[in-house]
């Protein structure tokens, strides 16, 4: 099957986060296809290379890296939300006239456009949140 | 913006439903405002769009809304141009206006009002669900 999935809360925040991301590992090694996963309201702070969680708890930004690296998968940032909380990227950054920019490996920021693209695409739109 | 990237005939004439429900009170959280913001920006996709309103989310679209106090932008008349966009199914939660003490006459928007059941039903029908 293949899946698109939102993520609607932020790392650490709320157990959505986790969930997402088991979810995702799980369906790909059962063999099914993420199309994309999509970070929305403050899942976009899922996207953020600044975080640093003690050493004795998972890194989930990083889990998150990880999957894009391993398996190709589309980890999309809604513009809109990402700009009202501080997840930008180079270009952005540059735009913004930011020092720096923030957005983890494996990610990439655009539109809502996306997030209803992966639900005309997907057979099944799996929703994260609150 | 971004839906100017999304041609109409892309997708090959796949329509499929989808349908926003709102559960969230419209200030105190983002869900509402950035549930509608979704629903605009998926209007131009020529989708089979309904909204429904659940539990406080059912306070979205209540009238008189006042929030000069709080700073924050009142955004409820944005409901009365969704019809605009073609977003013309508009469902209420029957239970949910009643333990508010609401009727449709509270209400900025013509809307359908569903029996709990009559709700199940139209969710299990749908394509997508979106839920804020």
């Amino acid at each position: 099957m293949k899946f698109a999935i939102l993520v609607n809360e932020g790392p650490y925040t709320h157990q959505a986060a986790d969930t997402a991301y088991q979810f995702a590992k799980a369906a790909i090694a059962k063999g099914h296809e993420i199309y994309r996963i999509f970070f929305y309201h403050s899942g976009v702070n899922n996207g953020t290379r600044f975080t640093s969680p003690p050493q004795d708890d998972r890194d989930l930004v990083q889990n998150w890296s990880r999957l894009a690296e391993e398996h190709g998968t589309d980890l999309v940032i809604c513009v809109a939300a990402a700009q009202r909380r501080g997840i930008i990227d180079k270009d952005e950054a540059e735009r913004h006239g930011k020092d720096c920019d923030n957005l983890a490996p494996g990610f990439r920021i655009s539109g809502l456009g996306q997030l209803i693209e992966a639900g005309i695409q997907a057979d099944r739109m799996m929703v994260f949140g609150d | 913006m971004s839906e100017e990237m999304y041609e109409d005939d892309e997708y090959d004439g796949v329509i499929k439903k989808f349908m926003y429900v709102n559960r969230k009170a419209p200030y105190g959280t983002i869900y509402a405002l950035e549930s509608l913001e979704v629903v605009l920006i998926g209007a131009a996709f020529d989708q089979d769009i309904s909204l429904a309103f659940v539990d406080d989310g059912v306070y979205q679209l209540k009238k008189g809304q006042d929030t000069k106090a709080t700073e924050i932008k009142n955004f409820s008349p944005t409901y009365r141009a969704l019809e605009m966009y073609d977003v013309e199914k508009l469902y209420v939660s029957k239970d949910s206006m009643d333990e508010r003490g609401l009727s449709v006459d509270d209400l900025v928007v013509p809307v359908e009002v569903l029996s709990s059941e009559q709700m199940a039903d139209l969710m299990e029908e749908q394509d997508v669900i979106f839920s804020f």
